[in-house]
């Protein structure tokens, strides 16, 4: 039954794509057979290879920082209420601002090249997942916190025995979430910082007003990112059947 | 004349005031004693302090006055050893599966692999739970989940077991077999047991007194002695003395009852 | 020492460092200048006036986009939510959208609406919209059965029960979509106008950027940053006075 619905969905967008395509031109976009052609070529040239691995690598590590940094910072502010009051509205503040206006500092900070596309991805992603991991925190159900510590386990134990397994789903969810966010922040940061990857080549094409580059490496964007969002909701409802049945 | 395993002095609880609401004064003064070996019983209304008063003797929170000894030694700021709690709510590691969960406490200490496996064994026989042995608590009951919890406890032979209506969830025929079991346990531990419970029938049939809490702030009325040997459980349910107990709990409890519900002082 | 105060000290303390490090040379002037200078180009810039026009184009735009994804996205949500098999389909798409690079769609905004405002308030529109949705059906799925079942015994209909019990309840999550549509605003508005722009806030701070013009730069990305974190506040201040009456 979800295939089908999939199937749908996706009909539903081609369709509504050939429609705007015919509605506004080729001077605006391609129709969804040229730019699945033009994304084959792509695909089968060598030149193209070394974008999307420089932007693979930038967005691995990028994303390796934002979990890693946004669970420590995430369960830090949550065991420590008054960290936490301080800086929940920053981390609130910080979430929302626009991180692109940033970027000039960023920068300045790291000079163009991978360390600043690394940087703006992990800026991206860093928040969801600190938000989450600190939620995760809070909401821990207090009888878990009270038999733990009727079973005398120390701090640390309770932490890595206790509040880590059952905060897993939620962090999870943060992941998920912050996954696309560093992916989209890794993307900017090539778009501006960059020579190389596949941000770089996005916006050279919207200045070139290379509309086939453009729609083509647009749809690869986004047949990677449903594709590893639904992966990670797949895996995300998994865990929490796991833990918590039903639906 | 039994020695005395817990007793508090002058204990109460006070949350001060904050932002959002005024000084509540939760519980207390409490003068109460333990005896070792004891089944004691916490009735009261809703609010009295009884799960308050449970937490405080097993250290989890601490008393605003007043002092609380275990065995001698002063409780307060941590859980000391030989403490075991069941908690109303529901506290089965969802992410463990139930042997896992029994043995949780255990492997947390330095006991070898063997007596712990032995242990968990007997446990799981103990509470029936041996075909469950790999399910995990997201697939039982509530009554199943509880028991896990009880399990949990027991494994790790505590001297005193403090249960905090451990079968508010469960419905009435169920909680009369769990009060059976409750029993056997108790038997079978040796340990000193405390019980709150809403339950006045349950508080009847299983004590060995009966501690009746005011409305909040709780304090003791009245300490009944049920005078119950072996024979009680579910089979004294029909004898004129489990009456008489039940119709003293309610003449003392229904002016308070009335009182915490009306929230008058 | 209340959690306002050691922030207020955390921040002055930063900004002292930061002082020192570029007055005494620790920071390169091309990097950054001094935050007191940085005030004073932003006071001298505000009240010269040049600017205005920018920060208006750019404000109201950013306002619009997010009023609008707000409310299509409420009432979308409230749609969806009640279509279940809809929004079984739509969940991943949902999931995905926000890796989905929706400036690539902005050169075809252009062409097909033209050169004026209305492609960057239609990025900032489509960038808010989905969190809007999603926050609405999070709320949605939250309301109590129980509460529905009452307003069915009040034989209220599907438009009565939306707005009289059940967006009502689901007010506080709607919230968090609320905080996440002002942001995503921001970004959408102001990311489109440094990609494609000739005006807005956006392009200034672009075109600052590439003259070397930190005197310009650094004051407009401040002035930035305090508008969205300001309203941005406001709003986490208005939930959890909201949440405050619903929680013991």
């Amino acid at each position: 039954m979800r295939s089908l619905r999939a199937a749908i969905l996706i009909a539903c967008v081609l369709a509504g794509w050939e429609a705007l395509f015919w509605f506004a031109g080729s001077s605006a976009l391609t129709s969804p057979l040229d730019t699945i052609a033009y994304l084959g070529e792509l695909l089968s040239s060598p030149r193209f290879y070394p974008h999307l691995i420089e932007t693979a690598q930038a967005f691995a590590v990028a994303l390796g920082i934002a979990i890693s940094c946004g669970i420590l910072i995430g369960f830090t502010l949550g065991l420590y209420r008054f960290a936490a009051d301080v800086s929940e509205p920053v981390l609130v503040a910080l979430y929302s601002i626009p991180k692109l206006a940033l970027y000039p500092i960023v920068l300045l900070a790291f000079g163009i090249g991978m360390p600043a596309k690394i940087a703006f991805g992990a800026i991206h992603g860093i928040m969801p997942i600190a938000i989450f991991a600190l939620g995760a925190v809070r909401n821990l159900n207090p009888v878990y916190l009270k038999a733990a510590r009727v079973m005398r386990l120390t701090p640390s134990r309770i932490a890595a025995r206790v509040l880590l397994p059952a905060a897993i789903p939620e962090i999870f969810t943060g992941i998920r979430i912050g996954f696309s966010l560093t992916l989209i922040g890794t993307l900017l940061g090539e778009m501006f910082a960059s020579q190389r990857g596949l941000g770089y080549l996005l916006i050279q094409a919207i200045g070139l007003h290379n509309v086939r580059m453009i729609m083509a490496l647009t749809l690869l964007l986004v047949v990677i990112a449903v594709t590893a969002s639904a992966l990670l909701l797949a895996v995300d409802r998994r865990l929490r059947r796991h833990m918590f049945g039903g639906s | 004349m039994t020695p005395v395993h817990v007793a508090l002095r002058g204990v109460t609880r006070v949350f001060p005031a904050t932002a959002a609401q005024r000084e509540v004064k939760a519980l207390g003064p409490i003068d109460l004693e333990l005896r070792t070996a004891e089944f004691f019983v916490v009735v009261g209304p809703s609010g009295c302090g009884k799960s308050t008063l449970l937490e405080i003797i097993a250290g989890l929170s601490t008393a605003t006055t007043g002092t609380v000894m275990l065995e001698g030694r002063p409780v307060a700021g941590e859980v000391p050893e030989g403490i075991g709690v069941v908690f109303q709510e529901d506290a089965s590691f969802p992410w463990l599966n139930v042997t896992d969960n029994i043995a949780f406490g255990l492997r947390q200490t330095a006991l070898d692999k063997a007596e712990i496996e032995r242990r968990v064994g007997h446990a799981l026989r103990l509470m029936g739970l041996t075909e469950f042995a790999a399910a995990y608590p997201v697939q039982l009951s509530g009554g199943m989940r509880q028991r896990v919890c009880l399990a949990r406890t027991l494994v790790q032979r505590p001297r005193v077991i403090l249960l905090d209506e451990p079968f508010g969830a469960l419905d009435q025929q169920t909680r009369f077999l769990m009060g059976d079991e409750l029993l056997r346990l108790w038997r079978e531990s040796g340990a000193t047991v405390m019980l709150i419970t809403h339950s006045l029938d349950e508080a009847a049939m299983l004590g060995d007194r009966i501690g009746v809490m005011s409305a909040r702030p709780g304090r003791m009325l009245e300490i009944i002695e049920t005078g119950w040997g072996e024979e009680r459980g579910s089979r004294v349910v029909a004898t004129p003395r489990f009456g008489e107990i039940t119709a003293r709990l309610w003449e003392l409890l229904r002016d308070e009852s009335q009182r915490a519900m009306t929230g008058a002082p | 020492m209340t959690p306002g105060r050691v922030r207020f000290a955390l921040a002055a303390a930063l900004v002292l460092l930061l002082e020192g490090l570029s007055r005494f040379g620790f920071i390169d002037r091309f990097a950054m200048i001094p935050p007191s200078e940085i005030l004073w180009h932003l006071g001298k810039i505000l009240s010269s006036g040049e600017m205005w026009p920018a920060i208006v184009k750019t404000l109201s735009n950013v306002a619009v986009a997010c009023v609008a994804a707000i409310i299509v996205g409420v009432i979308l949500g409230t749609l969806i939510h009640a279509w279940r098999s809809l929004r079984e389909t739509l969940d991943p798409l949902f999931a995905a959208y926000y890796a989905i690079p929706v400036y690539a769609f902005y050169p075809l905004f252009i062409v097909i609406f033209g050169l004026g405002d209305f492609p960057q308030v239609l990025i900032g529109f489509m960038l808010g919209l989905v969190a809007v949705i999603v926050n609405t059906l999070n709320g949605l799925d939250r309301v109590p059965r129980v509460l529905i079942k009452t307003a069915r015994i009040q034989r209220l209909g599907p438009l009565a029960t939306a707005l009289k019990v059940t967006l009502p309840y689901a007010v506080p999550y709607i919230f968090t979509g609320i905080k996440l549509a002002v942001a995503y605003s921001f970004i959408g508005v102001i990311g489109a106008e440094l990609i494609m722009s000739r005006t807005g806030l956006g392009y200034e701070i672009g075109y600052a950027y590439n003259s070397f013009d930190n005197a310009v730069m650094y004051p407009l990305i401040v002035f930035v940053l305090t508008v969205a974190a300001s309203v941005n506040t406001m709003f986490f201040l208005w939930e959890k006075k909201m949440l405050a009456r619903r929680r013991k």
